[in-house]
């Protein structure tokens, strides 16, 4: 035992006691390090050691560190072995010392005596700090490839290298070193191969053209490896597997590649594979869990490596039926993996059938695993191995599973069903009796999305409506009924009680008032939209009138303390009143179908899945050839009154194009039916979300419908006219540079009379507040006739984000209040930086990010003439920098430009190939994050 | 891999090893977190859970707990055997390690882990190696004691 750690566990009685024991030897040391003794180094170690045990227990820090630099120069090893655990351990950013602490790190490096160099290098390679970066990563590569470097050298400087390569790539010199570090993979020694593939693998990621030769040593590196006796590699054999580490490394390499183009490369891997596999099949050399793991871990890092070639169908069905092997296998690890690795397997054409044949016994591992993790792994399973043929089994499993199932897990699984009923629903009432299900089983956790997404497709799909409104209105009579039903029901009885009245069972009295008697169980919003209902009801049932008018002039309502409650009561006991049959009937209008989209759905299971989300792309994608090879099963025919087809009903396959435009509605809506004012609206057609979700005082509108036109006009210019009506008229200027921006909005008063309570402001909606900052500067609450009133508004991007903020502007003009909303001209585009560059740097970037999800292309037809030298003008407008003599085509523009945010930098290659012939355009972008890539296209062509 | 950390069934963090810049503070928020996770969980279960977009990979040694978070990529099998690997190391130095061993000597438990894996990926897979390079160190204190 070292004598110099104390030993405060012993006495710690309690943490009280701790602290102050903790405190009390902290003021000891503080007072040796300021003594006038200078200490010796043994005492300065032992004292820099205290502290950093005292770290390590909990507490924080704050000196010391002077101390502990001055032990890196010290020529005894253990003292200088204590100060790097040090700075190691508690880095500090304090430029002065890091000055220092690489000062230390370069004697070191230079002093030729491998421990002190291992000690620098591991120095580095824990700290990682873009200033030593600058200081060291030049050297690094020197050291890796010299001729006379030690082993454990090489493989410090191979991983300290990886380190610095993955903080900050730019400071890592490109050159000569990176052919010999290929060559590495051939080095005699078994540790230097082991620490050299992790640095080679993540240069590959990021330069695979640079690196392809490192495909074929490391298939001849792994095939000796896989083929040598248990025995054969001495201490590299682990538990009688022969370097499963490096085996594992190595598969993880050749996965940056498609499979290799040479065949006799190619032939040498598969046998590799197919050994691999075959291995899997021979009892175990040793009965002990570390021989079965590491043999394993091999065999599943093979099974990815097939399901990334994705190419050998006979592979992948050996692959997937070595899983099945595992899915009863005893070792819950094992099961665990065998469903996570079947998910993958499960998006492949070739074995999405073979993974099929497995669905009993992933049922049964839902239902009995004893672990929860395991039991998400199968319904995950579940979901990715489910198609048109066992939809109606795995949902109804699913709905079984969710009565029982973890609350953690209950809204992903709900979810989940929804997607599935909704994606490979055939009739549709079977759609719904599942997402009813979901209401009834799993109330709580059916989130907006979900409830909202049936009501669209009830909406748009006439053939269901009828069914819908008799099976709402049977779900309604059960006497407990979560509130979610009572939603869904209002709604749905609102717009398609009519088809259901004829039946005595259920005439209008008798739907209106098993609504009513829900009404007092239910919260402000659910309230509020069955006051909607209502009134939709004195529409469809005029025999309702009487009572319905009655139900809302009570004073319960009328003078409800809830002001969105109030209001409707209010406004819509006038409706129902002054205006004739025939307005009502156009006011209250059966909704319009819902435009197509993403569904919300489906973005919130990505958006809670994270990684996931790639997962659901693959999907799509496969079930498209899935339906190719089936000789396309036969889509559900979309009638005539549905704009869209219902095979795209979740918008998969479509680029998803961002929130349509939200319909106009809120509070305020009466008061623009009947003014004459100019963003008065022609019918009630709410979308469910906006109208029945009362916005309470402090929300705001949804944009104008004509918000997008507006802010597609700004994309490629920063100043105009924002916006103009009789009233008002709001002019914008802005400048941005970097990831900042400053905007000046003009609001011009365009009456004789002063507008009262006039106040702007800026929303971010969702969590965009995270991405972009706005502040805004107050204004005047009073505007007179004919002046205008300047606002200024500081943007900050910290993020890349999708959609632009919004502007409300309310006021009073002469007793009537008037709100507006309007889309904040802030895209992401205003934060382009253009960058100029030469055609080989070009291609080179643009091969470079070749992932197709890093590509967005889209073509479409000219809304404009086509004029290049405005189309150029555009382009500059839209930030990027024009690239002459790029493109072979000189008709063709190429740009480049890079997105500053606080957090991160998108760089963006973009090129636009125009047909005059067929007045077409094709714009295609690639930038290193999808949803940039796709938010940039549509913005751009929205331009032309 | 991005960090691993050891602690005991009481929750006491014994070592922390972070291969990726965090804050201090999000540091002691991430140990927290895993601590209670880890410590919730039935000795059956499966070693592996999702967290965050990571993968932990546990498991209990006496009265230890090795975790390690790796990226959605990396081989939870093969962390396993990393942790396995590293307590071999440990034990082989220390003879039957325990708990204590690794409290009174924690800069030995880190200069062993430094040896064996370095910014987050294995080094040195041969036990020979790795301690042969601890025992140089060691010779080398030795000497330089004597010096003194």
């Amino acid at each position: 035992m070292q004598p110099h750690v104390p030993c405060p566990l012993s006495t710690g009685k309690s943490k009280e006691a701790e602290i102050k024991r903790i405190n009390k030897e902290l003021a000891n040391i503080r007072s040796k390090f300021k003594g006038d003794k200078a200490l010796d180094g043994y005492s300065k170690k032992k004292y820099v050691c205290k502290l950093l045990f005292i770290f390590l227990l909990g507490h924080d820090i704050d000196f010391g560190h002077m101390e502990a630099v001055n032990l890196l120069s010290s020529n005894k090893y253990t003292e200088k072995q204590i100060g790097y655990l040090f700075i190691s351990v508690l880095v500090n950013s304090n430029s002065e010392l890091i000055r220092l602490i690489n000062n230390a790190i370069k004697n070191d490096l230079a002093s030729r005596n491998p421990t002190f160099m291992c000690l620098a290098l591991h120095c580095i390679a824990n700290v990682g700090s873009r200033e030593m970066g600058e200081a060291f990563a030049a050297d690094i590569p020197r050291i890796l490839v010299a001729g006379d470097s030690m082993d454990s050298v090489k493989q410090s400087a191979a991983l300290c290298l990886l380190r610095l390569y993955k903080a900050s790539p730019d400071l890592v010199p490109m050159g000569e070193w990176t052919a010999r570090v290929v060559h590495l993979l051939n080095d005699q020694h078994m540790g230097v191969v082991t620490a050299a593939v992790s640095l080679i693998t993540c240069l590959c990621k990021k330069n695979p053209d640079d690196f392809k030769t490192c495909i074929s040593l490391a298939v001849s590196r792994l095939s000796r490896i896989v083929s040598s006796a248990s025995t054969d590699l001495q201490d590299y054999t682990y538990y009688f597997v022969p370097a499963p580490w490096l085996s594992v490394k190595l598969l993880r390499l050749l996965q940056c590649y498609p499979p290799p183009e040479d065949a006799a490369v190619k032939g040498r891997l598969v046998e590799c594979l197919e050994t691999v596999l075959n291995k899997a099949q021979e009892p175990p050399k040793s009965k002990k869990v570390q021989h079965s793991n590491a043999k394993n871990a091999i065999l599943f890092e093979t099974i990815s490596l097939i399901i990334h070639y994705d190419s050998e169908p006979n592979l992948l069905v050996r692959a997937c039926n070595q899983l099945g092997q595992f899915l009863q296998h005893r070792e819950t690890n094992l099961r665990y993996l065998a469903l996570e690795s079947m998910c993958t397997l499960a998006s492949s054409e070739f074995s999405h059938e073979a993974v099929k044949t497995h669905i009993d016994t992933v049922i049964n591992a839902l239902k009995t695993e004893r672990d929860v993790s395991v039991r998400q792994r199968a319904a995950d399973l579940l979901y990715a191995m489910c198609d048109r043929s066992n939809a109606k089994q795995i949902v109804s499993e699913m709905l079984r599973y969710l009565e029982t199932a973890d609350y953690a897990i209950r809204e992903e699984i709900v979810l989940k069903v929804a997607i599935l009923a909704e994606k490979y629903a055939v009739d549709y009432s079977w759609y719904v009796d599942t997402i009813l299900n979901l209401i009834r089983i799993a109330g709580d956790y059916v989130s907006e999305e979900v409830w909202y997404r049936v009501l669209q497709i009830v909406t748009n799909r006439d053939d269901v409506q009828g069914y819908a409104a008799k099976t709402v209105f049977e779900a309604l009579q059960a006497p407990a009924c979560h509130e979610n039903m009572v939603k869904v029901g209002g709604y749905i009885l609102g717009e398609f009680g009519n088809l259901i009245a004829g039946d005595p069972r259920s005439s209008p009295p008798v739907q209106f008032s098993l609504l009513h008697s829900k009404f007092h169980l239910c919260s402000v919003a659910t309230r509020a939209l069955l006051l909607s209902t209502y009134i939709k009801f004195i529409n469809l049932f005029p025999e309702t009138k009487a009572t319905i008018q009655g139900v809302l002039r009570a004073g319960s309502q009328l003078r409800n303390a809830d002001v969105e409650l109030q209001q409707r009561a209010v406004e819509y006991l006038t409706l129902s009143s002054v205006a004739s049959t025939d307005v009502l009937a156009t006011v209250l209008e059966e909704m319009p179908p819902f435009p197509e989209r993403e569904s919300s759905i489906l973005a919130k299971l990505k958006r809670k899945k994270g990684p996931g989300a790639a997962s659901a792309l693959d999907d799509s994608r496969r079930d498209t050839s899935n339906n190719d090879i089936n000789g396309g099963v036969e889509p559900t025919p979309s009638t005539v009154s549905t704009p869209s087809p219902s095979a795209d009903l979740l918008g998969l396959r479509a680029a998803p194009p961002p929130a349509a435009p939200p319909v106009p509605v809120g509070g305020n809506l009466l008061v623009d039916v009947f003014s004459d004012g100019p963003t008065a609206q022609p019918s009630l057609g709410p979308t469910p979300e906006e109208a029945f979700l009362s916005p309470g005082p402090e929300d705001i509108g949804p944009p104008i419908p004509e918000a997008d036109d507006l802010l597609n006009k700004f994309v490629c210019k920063n100043s105009g006219v924002l916006f103009e009506n009789q009233l008002l008229q709001i002019g914008v200027k802005s400048e941005f540079r970097q990831n900042l921006g400053r905007m000046y909005l003009f609001y011009g008063n365009k009456t004789s009379v002063q507008f009262q309570s006039f106040s702007p402001t800026v929303v971010h909606p969702g969590d965009l507040q995270t991405h972009l900052a706005v502040q805004t500067k107050r204004v005047a609450a009073q505007v007179d006739g004919g002046a205008q009133v300047q606002q200024v508004l500081n943007i900050e991007c910290l993020r890349d984000f999708l959609t632009p903020p919004l502007l409300s502007v309310r006021f009073r003009y002469g007793g009537t209040a008037q709100s507006l909303t309007l889309k904040l001209p802030v895209t992401i585009n205003k934060f382009f930086q253009p960058t100029e560059m030469a055609a080989q740097d070009f291609f080179q970037r643009w091969k470079q990010l070749s992932l197709p999800l890093q590509e967005a292309q889209k073509i479409f037809k000219a809304n404009h003439p086509m004029d290049a030298e405005v189309t150029k003008a555009k382009l500059l407008g839209f930030g990027s920098a024009l690239l002459d003599n790029v493109d072979p085509n000189p008709e063709n523009f190429v740009g480049a430009g890079i997105i500053q945010t606080k957090a991160l930098q998108v760089g963006c290659l973009l090129r636009l190939e125009p047909n005059a012939q067929a007045q077409m355009y094709r714009l295609t972008l690639r930038t290193s994050k999808e949803p940039v890539s796709r938010h940039l296209c549509e913005l751009l062509a929205q331009q032309f | 891999m991005q960090f691993m950390l050891l602690f005991s069934r009481q929750g006491k963090l014994r070592l922390q090893k972070w291969y990726v810049p965090l804050s201090d503070k999000e540091k002691k928020k991430i140990t927290r977190e895993l601590v209670q996770t880890v410590l919730a969980r039935k000795p059956k279960m499966c070693s592996f859970l999702e967290w965050r977009d990571l993968k932990i990979v546990y498991k209990r040694y006496a009265s230890l707990y090795f975790c390690c978070a790796i990226e959605d990529q990396d081989n939870e099998l093969i962390t396993l055997e990393i942790i396995h690997r590293y307590v071999e190391l440990l034990d082989k130095y220390f003879g039957s390690v325990c708990e204590l061993d690794i409290i009174f000597n924690f800069e030995k438990a880190y200069f062993i882990l430094d040896e064996f894996l370095l910014g987050g990926e294995v080094q040195e897979t041969s036990k020979k190696n790795v301690l042969k390079a601890i025992e140089q160190a060691d010779l080398l204190q030795e000497v330089s004691y004597l010096g003194s």
